[in-house]
């Protein structure tokens, strides 16, 4: 594998600008004073139980997310490209899942195949010919970065569904504002604490109805998701109201909460529920944690989904792979950000490529999230390889290949003191009806174990601040 | 041909049961072989009824029930004069090109079963109509039909096929599914079978397919009864499965259904039908 861009060091050993009063700091405290730091950051998390459960784990009990005390640094000005090329990613991406329900300019363009649409389980029928308010689908949406170089940060994932993880990014700044107060006096770093009035600011900007003060909810499977610390903690930060399926009823294409002063209309649903379960009258009937009716009142247009039905036809694996053509399709741009070259498994020649290079690539499930099901080439066995050729063999179009990337590593505590470890960025963006917000940084996920390119929580992964300078 | 339908759903709910949303799917639409007289839906309870269109164009009621209630009634009944098509359905309300109609579900899931079943049916080369023909010909030879309500089971494509044996709703999945491996795009129908010459009965609920072949259009194929529909037939809605056409969605408990559709110009058997539907 090719040497690691390292965010602090350069290869000569000096230290990069945005570190050197990290770097100074870093080298000037004893590592008991770091040790005892961290051992309290972990004592906090614990006690605002900001935990998450990991599916598929025997025992599955709620487990904390490492979170390692060295900040991660961005400067102004490689922030202020990747935001540009973050709003232009998520402009295309609206534009392409309004067209893809309205249109179909694309599909008739031939620039996406029309079984990428019609045939992936994201697309909703139920969509079709639906105009949603403002014209907005993906309200919020998490876009994964990586980083090789100083110069190029690669989309490596869109996600478009209901992208978690905001909530550690505020907390991961509440603890280092509390825990390392001289940092900040010696860094002026960009704030990320109005990501929930911005979230509400979007929220309520994408009301249906004008004219008066919209009533936003926060929609919750409940207790048993493994994102539900967040969805409380964003309610309570909001100031609105967690609901779960239960506490809505639709009357007369209407969205109402059952409330101690009787029913009150909601006018804007931050759904943090699948599709699959939002209206057992559409969509799995089996659904208890859905709203029966939903989909009525949205389809007449009497409430906001946040994010809409259906984006997960924008999201999956096989469609990023054209995102850069979807770009200049809708903006006649050059994409900002590149991709990460893939290859796809469904066409015959890029199958013969990847089943030959095996050993040297990362293979995916189309559909697949978390870390889960996906072969990392070259740091896995013979047998391992062979296992993962016989299910690519078995159903090529469920995957996609990528070379292994050499992410970018970030100083991270460990064990024998502070090392570097491999990074990625989730920055979350903002699109309202009058605006598109992003709060700089975003979340940082840092793959603990030396040389693994796993970032994701549930494979051990953990997270970090991200600081943008202001200056 | 003029059929006479009578649809007649209830629904039961837990005693005292509050805003109760429902959606039916229980209004016809048009299409050259089937011109509706007459159409009118009844309810035991005073709602609002909305009509809307779903993702196939299919008509929809959705409306919300005040309650307190443990029981929904709805009625539809009409009059619809068909013709025979030989089988080809054109002039139908079309929201997606046809090989959106390749997407499975996980009613019509092609399992190892279905697809050994589907390859293994000979097929003539470059004929599509012929293609979808030799299908229907082999699941009529390999499952039976059962007797008895339209999704009384197996429902399935791979529990009717294993089975060898299922309801009209299964053999249509299990074409449907068949079709959609083979490249043939095919969809879920539900409607009505008017008795045929001297067959006794009131008629009855039925479920069946279409496929499509370039150059014809759609098609019905009912491979239970091994052949493309008839004036018999009433098309009443079109999904990807069972599922999608349901004539009544709702958070209940038990759904009862009594159906009947007769041939309007035998008025015997009308009189007699419409007595036992007041019992």
């Amino acid at each position: 594998m090719p040497h690691a861009f390292d965010e602090m060091s350069s290869t000569d050993g000096s230290v990069r600008p945005a570190y050197e009063t990290l770097q100074r700091w870093l080298s000037s405290v004893p590592q008991d004073v770091l040790d005892h730091r961290r051992k309290e950051a972990e004592f906090i998390f614990r006690r605002i139980g900001i935990t998450f459960a990991v599916y598929g784990e025997q025992n599955a009990q709620e487990r904390l997310i490492p979170f390692d005390i060295v900040p991660r640094i961005l400067t102004k000005d490689e922030w202020g490209r990747l935001s540009r090329g973050l709003e232009q990613r998520v402009k295309a991406l609206n534009l392409y899942i309004r067209d893809i329900y309205t249109k179909r300019e694309i599909l008739k363009a031939g620039v996406v195949p029309e079984n990428l649409v019609y045939q992936n389980p994201a697309f909703r029928p139920e969509m079709n010919g639906q105009r949603v308010p403002h014209d907005i689908y993906v309200h919020i949406a998490g876009i994964d970065i990586v980083r090789t170089d100083p110069d190029t940060f690669y989309v490596l994932e869109d996600n478009a569904r209901t992208p978690s993880g905001v909530s550690y990014m505020l907390e991961n700044r509440e603890i280092m504002l509390r825990l390392f107060p001289e940092l900040f006096s010696m860094h002026k770093v960009a704030p990320v604490d109005k990501y929930g009035d911005d979230l509400l600011a979007t929220l309520r900007s994408l009301s249906p109805r004008g004219g008066h003060e919209p009533n936003v909810a926060i929609l919750t499977p409940g207790i048993y998701n493994s994102a539900y610390y967040e969805h409380s903690f964003l309610a309570d930060k909001l100031g609105v109201d967690l609901v779960e399926g239960r506490d809505l009823f639709v009357k007369d294409a209407v969205v109402y909460m059952r409330t101690t002063e009787g029913p009150k209309r909601v006018d804007v649903i931050y759904r943090r529920l699948d599709d699959d379960f939002l209206d057992p009258l559409v969509f799995r009937r089996d659904s208890v944690l859905g709203v029966p009716g939903l989909m009525s009142a949205y389809q007449a247009g009497n409430v906001t989904l946040t994010n809409a039905v259906g984006t997960g036809v924008a999201d999956d694996k096989a469609v990023y792979s054209y995102m850069p053509d979807i770009i200049r399709f809708y903006l006649g741009e050059e994409p900002l950000l590149p991709n990460v070259p893939t290859w796809r498994c469904r066409e015959p020649d890029h199958l013969k490529y990847v089943l030959d290079h095996l050993p040297e690539l990362v293979v995916k499930e189309v559909h697949g999230s978390g870390g889960y099901g996906m072969l990392v080439g070259p740091a896995s066995d013979k047998a391992q390889i062979e296992k993962f050729r016989a299910k690519l063999v078995a159903d090529p179009a469920n995957f996609i290949a990528q070379p292994t990337l050499a992410l970018s590593t970030c100083p991270t505590m460990v064990e024998k003191g502070v090392a570097p470890r491999h990074v990625d960025l989730r920055p979350f963006i903002l699109s309202g009806s009058d605006k598109v917000r992003i709060v700089p940084g975003g979340l940082t996920r840092v793959a603990m174990k030396e040389g693994s390119l796993v970032v994701n929580s549930s494979q051990g992964g953990g997270t970090k601040d991200t600081w943008v300078l202001d200056a | 041909m003029r059929i006479r339908i009578r649809h007649e759903i209830t629904q039961h709910f837990e005693p005292g049961s509050r805003n109760i949303a429902v959606t039916v799917r229980l209004t016809p639409r048009a299409h050259e072989g089937q011109f509706i007289l007459r159409w009118t839906l009844d309810l035991n309870s005073d709602c609002r009824l909305s009509a809307q269109e779903d993702a196939f164009g299919n008509v929809c009621h959705t409306f919300s029930v005040d309650g307190p209630t443990d029981r929904l009634c709805v009625i539809a009944e009409g009059e619809v004069e068909t013709l025979d098509t030989t089988g080809v359905i054109r002039g139908t309300v079309e929201r997606f090109p046809p090989s959106l109609f390749l997407r499975q579900t996980d009613l019509t899931e092609a399992t190892p079963a279905v697809i050994a079943f589907a390859e293994g049916v000979e097929l003539p080369p470059d004929d599509p109509l012929g293609r979808l023909h030799a299908l229907m010909v082999a699941l009529h030879g390999k499952v039976e039909e059962e007797d008895g309500p339209a999704l009384g089971g197996p429902l399935s494509a791979d529990a009717a096929l294993k089975a060898e044996k299922a309801c009209s709703g299964g053999i249509a999945h299990l074409f449907t599914s068949a079709a959609r491996h083979l490249g043939l795009p095919a969809r879920h129908i539900s409607g009505y079978l008017a008795p045929e010459g001297e067959e006794e009965g009131d008629g009855k609920a039925r479920h069946w397919a279409e496929a499509y072949a370039p150059k014809i259009g759609w098609i019905a194929f009912d491979a239970g009864r091994n052949l493309c529909g008839t004036e018999h037939y009433v098309r009443l809605a079109v999904a990807l499965d069972a599922m999608g056409v349901a004539p009544l969605r709702s958070t209940g408990l038990d759904i009862e259904e009594q159906v009947s559709a007769l041939d309007g110009r035998a008025p015997q058997k009308l009189a007699q039908a419409q007595s036992q539907g007041q019992n």
